[in-house]
Formats: structure tokens, sequence, C-alpha cells
């Protein structure tokens, strides 16, 4: 019970919004740092790859870009199944807020993956398996967006995309395995395999504090773009008046 | 209704003109413009799934008739694909036809389009009913659908490909039969919960 | 331990700087602009809340 209520609390504006507050700075300066070491171990501390020389580094921006391209869509999906079933609010706004910054790293995710299959394939874009499904990805976001923007209501589009993330994220999984299905009968084995299990520590620490950084990175724009969500949806509650006049 | 048939007969005729007349390099590609034809074509008709029922107050006898609302939901959405999905799959060995398809392959072109028409259908079900309160649905409409429709152009285009090369088509027929039975039983709440919202 | 001889190798990057470069500046510049629009975006939520209620205390008062 006592949990329960413990859980509940997140469900309450005032309290999201004094907490993402609070905890904003700290995901920012661990993202500041992780992704700063991460950068400089990758780009100048890691040796270069035997096969593939310097072009290797891309990895350090790539792979964490998919990665957050993807936890941000699942993110999503939960936030709007929860905000759905228990019309919670702030869960909307959380979906809400962040669909761009999916959107905006499955782009960034595309765009080094091409710059990578350049020297590598010799081709800017190669039909990869993963290549593919993230541009699907990218399409599934873009749809999100559409949706919401094409509703004037703010509660209806908060309801509509939820059920379009939904039914989304339940079709990630198929999608996926169908293009990698695809993608093995026209192709033997990819040109750039995924993993490498004799990488070493050297090139791991940092690729893993990468995506360390991009994960608290993710958080820390939550916190600010959710409190921007809830100032704009509370338009006129009396807690509103109270918290920010005291910081004013 | 007939618009769909005519949209797909046309859609596919436009390939030939654009690629080559020749037979053997039409072959090659005829499942990929079989299927990104019936899909477009599909999409096509999908505007109006529920379009009629919002106008004249359908929806809401059936949200306060006591019944599921899913339930009513599928059974629209196969009355739909009746009268827009079957006339593709019956147009279909026209097209096959005209795309250098061997008789041999048309059964199986035929049966695929089926299944992946029917699935379609319950994704654009739920679609539909998403951009039912919303501006410009029809490109909208498309936007939400086709992402998600792609696991059903991988396996109906492989399926035919494979039936047109006389290989056995048991891989992408069981894997696109499963789809669509996965798809026909959750679409129908997503599109009973998207109608809900749309009449709120 | 340094991989690099020199600061023109660095930027060098084996030949690949065409390649790796873009892709590191596109990723950091796209890190920076989320940050800089959810803070931009919160600060004009909160000067419009804050407008507001200036309004609304404006017109309640006697």
């Amino acid at each position: 019970m006592a949990t329960w209520t413990w859980f509940h609390r997140f469900g309450s504006p005032p309290f999201v919004y004094r907490i993402a507050g609070r905890c904003a700075p700290w995901f920012g300066a661990g993202a500041v740092l992780c992704i700063a070491y991460g950068l400089f171990g990758g780009l100048v501390l890691a040796p270069p790859d035997y096969q593939q020389k310097d072009a290797f580094r891309i990895v350090y921006v790539h792979a964490p870009a998919a990665w957050l391209s993807l936890s941000c869509y699942t993110t999503m999906a939960v936030a709007a199944f929860v905000g759905l079933v228990w019309r919670i609010k702030v869960a909307h706004a959380v979906a809400s807020a962040l669909a761009p910054v999916g959107a905006s790293f499955a782009f960034v995710c595309l765009a080094t993956g091409s710059l990578w299959g350049r020297p590598m394939w010799g081709t800017w874009w190669e039909w990869d398996a993963r290549l593919t499904s993230q541009l699907i990805l990218l399409f599934l976001y873009l749809g999100y967006m559409a949706l919401r923007s094409a509703h004037d209501d703010l509660q209806r589009a908060d309801r509509a995309s939820a059920v379009l993330a939904v039914v989304g994220v339940v079709n990630v999984p198929i999608i996926h395995y169908s293009v990698y299905w695809w993608n093995s009968l026209h192709q033997g084995a990819t040109v750039m395999k995924a993993d490498k299990p004799s990488m070493p520590a050297e090139m791991l620490v940092p690729l893993l504090v990468m995506f360390l950084g991009f994960t608290l990175f993710q958080l820390w724009v939550l916190c600010t773009r959710l409190r921007a969500e809830i100032l704009e949806r509370e338009r006129n509650a009396r807690w509103l008046r109270e918290e920010i006049q005291e910081g004013a | 209704m007939l618009q769909p048939v005519v949209f797909f007969l046309i859609v596919t005729t436009l390939f030939p003109l654009s690629l080559s007349p020749q037979l053997s390099q039409l072959r090659d590609i005829a499942p990929g413009i079989v299927w990104v034809g019936a899909l477009l074509s599909s999409l096509l008709a999908l505007e109006n799934l529920f379009r009629a029922d919002m106008d004249d107050g359908t929806l809401e006898q059936w949200v306060v008739s006591g019944q599921p609302l899913s339930v009513q939901v599928l059974s629209r959405t196969l009355a739909h694909w009746t009268v827009s999905g079957l006339p593709l799959v019956a147009a279909s060995p026209l097209v096959g036809a005209s795309l250098a398809v061997p008789a041999a392959a048309f059964g199986m072109m035929a049966l695929l389009l089926a299944l992946g028409t029917l699935c379609l259908s319950g994704i654009g079900a739920a679609g539909a009913a998403l951009t039912l309160g919303s501006r410009r649905a029809s490109v909208l409409l498309s936007l939400l659908v086709l992402p998600l429709a792609m696991p059903i152009l991988i396996f109906g285009a492989r399926g035919v490909d494979l039936a047109i090369l006389g290989e056995s088509t048991r891989g992408p027929l069981l894997l696109l039969s499963a789809l669509t039975v996965l798809t026909l039983s959750l679409t129908p709440l997503a599109a009973a919960a998207a109608v809900r919202i749309s009449l709120e | 331990m340094n991989q690099w001889a020199s600061f023109e190798q660095f930027l060098a990057m084996g030949g690949y700087a065409a390649y790796v470069w873009p892709s590191i500046g596109l990723a950091v510049g796209t890190l920076l602009a989320n940050v800089v629009m959810a803070r931009r975006r919160h600060a004009q939520a909160l000067q419009q809340a804050l407008r507001r209620l200036a309004v609304n205390a404006a017109g309640n008062a006697p």
C-alpha cells in the first residue's frame, strides 16, 4: 500500500514539476561528463580497428544514437499506455516530450550510418537490415508527430497519439524481424558485423560510457521538456501560481 | 466501390510503361508491383471506412448499444474488406497475366493477397479510426499505416516471388497468416479505443 | 593511451576525416540543439504562465 501511494505521486503535476526541476541539473552534469569522456576515449584513446581503421570511430555516435531513438520510442509507448489506461496527464506529457528527441536521434543514426557506409561499403545507402529498420522507426516517429499536430484539442491529441504509440511498439519487433528476414534472403552476411566479441577494453569502455551518457541525456532533456509541457497544460492551477511566483 | 480495383489496374499498368515491356524483366519485378499496387489501392479505400458511420451517427449507436465495440469494429472492417480487398484479389490474375506471371502462380498470389489485404484492413481500421477527428485525414492515414504495413509487404512479395519461381511458399504463407491472425485479434481493440476518443 | 603522434594526424583520422568529423559534428550538434530547444521551450512556457498569472491577478483585483 505504501509503495503504491509513493508511485501515485508521479501522477501529480506539481510533484513531477518540482522533482524534474531538481533532477535535471544532475542528469545534465552526468550526461556532459559521460559524453565528453566517451568522445575523448573513442576518438583519442581507443586504438584503430584492424579492419576499418579509423572509420570505425563513427560507432561512438552511431550506436548510442540508435539506442537513444529506440529507448525513446519504448519509453514513449509505455508512458502512452499508462496515460491511456489510468488517464494520467503527466504520462501523456512524457510521451509528447520524448517524440522529437527520439526522432532527431533516429535521423542522426541514419545520417552517421550513411557517412560510415560510404568508405566501408562504397555507397551512401545500403539496404542493410539495421539501417532499414531504423528508417522505418523514423517513419513511425513522423507518423506519431503528424497525428499529434493534426488534432487541435490537446486531450484528444494525447489519447489518439497514445493509441498509435502502443500499436507501433507492438509492431516494432515484428518490423525488426521481418526486415532481418528479408535482408538475409537477399545478401548472405552483412558487410559490417554488429557484434564483435573480441572488442578490446580500450574500445569497449568508451562505447559503454557513451551509452550511459546518452541515456542520462535523454533523462535530462525529458525533465526540461516535461516541465515545459506541464506549464502549458496546467494553465490556471493554484499550485502553479505558488510555485513560479516563489521562484520569480 | 470499384475505384480501388480500377486504381490497382492503372497503377500496375504504369510500371511496364515506365520500365520496359520485356516480359522476362517484368516477371522479376512483378511481386513488388502487385504488392505495392495492392497496398496503395486498399489504402485509398480505407479512408472511407468509418467516415459515413461517423457522419450519420452510427458510431454513437455502436457505443451505446452495449455490445463490445471492438467486435462491431471488426465486423465493419471485414465487411469493408469484402468490397475493397476481395475485388483486388479477384483482379489479381488479370494483373499477373499482364506482368508475365505464370498461370500456376495465380492461385498462390490470390491467396497471399487475400491474407495481406485482410491484415492491412485490420491495421487500416485502427488508422482510420485515429484520423477520424483530424484535418488532412487521407495523407495522415497513409503516413500512419504504411510503416506498419511493411512486414505484410515483405512476406507477401516474397511469397509471390517463390510462387513465380515454382518453389514452396510455405514459409512466407505461414508467416503472413500468423501476422494476419495477430493483427485481426489486436487491432480491433485499438480501433475501438480510437473510435471512443473521436466521439469524446 | 593516446593513439595519435600529432594533432594533424588526429584531425586527419587516418584518411577518414571527411566521414568521421561530420558524423561527430552532427551528433554533437543534435545533442546541443535538443538541449537548447528544450530549455528555450521551458523558458517560454514560464514567461507565458507568469504573464497569464499577472493578467488574472489584475482581473481579480477589486
